[in-house]
């Protein structure tokens, strides 16, 4: 059915009796633009109607695997997992991270970090975070107060730099730095390199001041689509400082290669 | 499996099914002038052809559906069709008499809208929801009733969701109260979309998470190696430097590429090449309406001389050009008078390069003409960036036949004029780039075809066949900035989104200067529902009437804008994830007392 009242409304407010002698120029009339009642100031419409001519504030979420991953090195096979994903609208995001690795086979996670933050859009490129982050391993457990500023820095650095307050009082921070390298449109060489550094000593996770490790990896990943790839690649783990004397003595390698194969997923 | 491994799995199993007979009833999804020579059972007689006939009033039904249809060589099972076919039917209108428009709802669940683009009438019945009027319930019809006040070549399109851009589009003509000046034996639409087979929803999503998703042109390192031979490393590190440091991908053409994209003339993919046909030394009528929802095309007929005779549906002098670049949502008709007893081919590049849209104009059915290769992927400049005096950046990528050489001096040559400066607001996080220097380039040529050895049309040639009308100084000035943050797929008009905007005023009956900046590094072509805009080109007094005008990066364009259309009109960018994110306004043209925002 034709919407009769509606169109009734219209020639009313139009005041004559059918649109096309409304007005001899086929036009709406003056009195007809701003409508009696509550108006929708980004639309001049009355503000009873459910129609909007934009979605822009609809809410998206994204999910990554950016590293499902297994390490073979002179110490034994290790596996590793690196996530995160968001959802949120343009301004304001919930975000969530998670990252851990363990040797394969003897079942022991060697670590395991779990983060919750709320980011907020505060440059074109950058979000910055605050929220908190819980360690599973290594033992024991203990939680962290987190600021962070995560984006795109200029040359494309994927930038992802974090300081933390433990539950215990001791700060630490950690950064890490993407690159993607363009072989092809779809196979892409990923430089990566994630440094920790503690404020102080901190014995009972055999960490010492300063910068306490870094972790640099050269991944090369095949695009089968955007949200698959495989990769192969390697990856390079060194102690530092006072938290590499505490391995040395502890017998434990400071200096880990491994070559790495992996998957990078996302939805 | 990806996608496009699918899509031709789904492809041959279609072709397969179509040479059993299985299929031959979806052909008839298409209409009359649409339904063009891939047999001789689908004969041409008035396929695209503007009937014409008697002037008189109008009243047509639009019923709006969703089912299957075969398409761009598959079969879509969920598109929006227009009186089952897409694009929609061909609706001809008479100036000085009425239109009686009805569109019936027959979708399930859906709203609906047409919006009769480029149309003068009560703004009640412009088809915006949210704006104009409420929208079409599922099961409701609407009826748009005015009478005709201008002519030309138009087209309509839902302005719901995504609708448009899964089928609900059409072409429409409305012929002239006078004898029409433009004289041709011959009169086709030829209506150019975009068509992708996935959830338009989730091309949307996949741009919001990764905004790079279609674009499989970026820089790699073949390029930095062809670059560092051809102008050596000291220029190619400047110039990797000059685009690293602002973030900005020089191979970001478009959004939405021939990835997921198949190009489609009057509904017709290339392979089922749309004709038209012609006697030798016949003047042919061909209107050009880009109807898609992402894409810019590069128009041409090898062999053929084109005469544009009007634009937007407004007659201007005709030009003689070999090429023009179409916005999306803007129109060109142009007079071809191909003098052989060949075939011509409609060869229509999307601006990127990525795919395009063919048709043949043949004196019989089943004649074919040489499809052109597609010519080398473009690049953005600095002048795009609304920055530098020359260009840093390297010519145009690979590919055969390219002239490569010479191409900085030419394109700083072309580069047009800086008209201004921009001021100290970066319009926000929603934003990355400004127009520090906003340049004239109405004289320059579209983006990638700044180098072909042929005519190409631009902006400054386009002259009014008539004087304005209204010669007063303007009153009222409103200034806009097009805004955007590709990286987050986030656009916005000043930075701020539809929905956190108010509206713009025009005060009724005043002259407005409306200017628009484009700070952003891709063009955008953006319309203004319910009243011309008269580009300020350099014409005199007799500027070009545009209902869709594409700013190019890094420009200032001017417009002029009588505001004696009263009522509340949309104002958007017409790429459509674009307005979905809320690069959209709503110009008010009222008498508000103290309705001022200059």
């Amino acid at each position: 059915m034709l919407k009769k009242s509606w169109m009734t409304t219209l020639l009313l407010s139009a005041g004559i009796g059918g649109i096309a002698q409304a007005d001899s120029h086929g036009k709406a009339s003056l009195e007809s633009v701003v409508p009696e009642g509550p108006i929708e100031p980004s639309s001049g419409a009355p503000r009873g109607w459910r129609a909007k001519p934009t979605k822009d504030d609809e809410i998206y979420a994204f999910s990554m695997i950016d590293r499902l991953e297994y390490g073979d090195s002179d110490e034994g096979q290790t596996y590793l997992w690196d996530a995160q994903g968001w959802i949120g609208n343009d301004y304001n995001k919930f975000w969530w991270e998670t990252e851990g690795e363990g040797p394969v086979g003897d079942g022991a996670i060697e670590a395991s970090q779990f983060e919750a933050n709320y980011a907020h859009k505060i440059w074109p490129y950058f979000n910055l975070q605050g929220g908190v982050r819980y360690d599973t391993n290594p033992n024991p457990d203990r939680g962290f107060l987190m600021v962070g500023l995560e984006g795109l820095a200029p040359y494309w650095f994927v930038t992802d730099m974090e300081a933390y307050l433990s539950e215990d009082g001791d700060v630490s921070a950690s950064a890490e730095f993407e690159y993607n390298l363009l072989l092809t449109q779809r196979l892409v060489l990923m430089p990566r390199i994630g440094i920790k550094a503690s404020a102080q000593d901190e014995p009972e996770y055999d960490l010492g001041s300063g910068i306490t490790s870094t972790e640099m990896g050269l991944r090369l990943r095949y695009e089968i689509r955007r949200e698959f790839a495989p990769y192969i690649g390697v990856r390079w783990n060194q102690m530092y400082g006072e938290t590499k004397d505490i391995a040395e003595e502890m017998g434990k390698s400071t200096s880990t290669t491994s070559f790495v194969a992996g998957l990078r997923v996302w939805y | 499996m990806s996608d496009t491994h699918h899509d031709a799995e789904r492809r041959r199993l279609l072709k397969a099914l179509a040479t059993t007979g299985l299929l031959a009833g979806l052909e008839g999804l298409l209409p009359a002038y649409a339904r063009a020579g891939s047999g001789p059972e689908r004969h041409l007689a008035g396929a695209a052809r503007v009937a014409g006939g008697k002037p008189r009033s109008v009243t047509q039904d639009f019923h709006i559906r969703r089912e299957g249809i075969g398409i761009a060589g598959g079969y879509a099972p969920s598109a929006i069709t227009v009186n089952h076919s897409i694009p929609g039917p061909l609706l001809e209108l008479w100036e000085g008499h009425e239109a009686r428009l009805r569109v019936h709802n027959h979708l399930l669940d859906e709203s609906t809208s047409i919006h009769w683009h480029g149309i003068l009438l009560p703004f009640q019945m412009d088809g915006v929801p949210g704006v104009a009027f409420p929208g079409i319930a599922p099961g409701d019809s609407f009826e748009a009733r005015f009478p005709v006040r201008q002519h030309g070549t138009y087209w309509y399109h839902s302005h719901t969701g995504f609708q448009e851009q899964i089928g609900q589009t059409g072409p429409m003509v409305i012929h002239p109260a006078e004898p029409d000046p433009i004289k041709a034996d011959r009169d086709y639409v030829v209506m150019l979309n975009d068509w992708t087979f996935e959830d338009p929803a989730r091309v949307l999503a996949q741009l919001k998470k990764m905004s790079g998703y279609y674009n499989f042109s970026k820089r790699t390192m073949e390029d930095l190696v062809e670059d560092v031979a051809r102008s050596g490393w000291a220029k190619t590190l400047k110039d990797r430097e000059a685009w690293g440091g602002m973030r900005m991908n020089p191979r970001g053409i478009a959004d939405v590429t021939g990835h997921t994209y198949s190009y489609l003339m009057n509904g017709l993919h290339p392979e089922a090449n749309w004709t038209a046909l012609f006697a030798p030394g016949e003047r042919i009528r061909l209107r050009v309406i880009n109807g898609s929802s992402m894409s810019y095309f590069n128009f041409r007929i090898p062999g053929l001389a084109m005469s544009v005779v009007a634009v937007d549906g407004q007659a201007v002098e005709p030009v003689e050009t070999d090429e023009f670049q179409i916005g999306v949502a803007e129109t060109y008709d142009v007079i071809v008078e191909p003098q052989e007893d060949k075939a011509y081919t409609l060869m229509v590049e999307s601006m990127d390069r990525s795919g395009y849209a063919r048709g043949t104009l043949a004196p019989r059915m089943g004649m074919t003409a040489a499809v052109p290769e597609l010519r080398a992927q473009p690049q953005r400049t600095l002048v795009d960036m609304g920055m530098g005096r020359g260009m840093m950046t390297m010519g145009p990528g690979k590919k055969k036949g390219q002239r490569l050489e010479g191409d900085s001096v030419a394109l700083k040559e072309a580069a047009g004029p800086v008209v201004a400066q921009h001021g100290p607001d970066h319009h926000g996080a929603g934003n990355a780039t400004i127009a520090k220097k906003q340049r004239d380039r109405l004289g320059e040529r579209g983006t990638g075809l700044e180098d072909v050895p042929h005519r190409v049309l631009t902006y400054s040639q386009l002259r009014n066949i008539e004087p304005m009308s209204d010669k007063r100084e303007p009153t009222h000035t409103v200034e806009v900035h097009l805004t955007g943050n590709m990286s987050s797929y986030m656009w916005s008009f000043d930075g701020v989104e539809y929905s956190d905007s108010k509206v713009i005023d025009f005060p009724y009956g005043e002259r407005v200067r409306l200017i628009i900046v484009n700070d952003t590094m891709m063009e955008h072509p953006i319309h203004l529902h319910g009243m011309f805009m008269e580009l300020e080109n350099g014409q005199g007094e007799y500027l070009p009437k545009k209902h869709t005008i594409s700013v190019r990066s890094g420009s200032r364009v001017s417009l002029l804008i009588s505001a004696v259309e009263p009522g509340r009109w949309a104002f958007h960018c017409h790429f459509l994830y674009h307005m979905e994110r809320g690069m959209f306004r709503v110009v008010r043209v009222s008498n508000l007392p103290g309705a001022d925002n200059a």
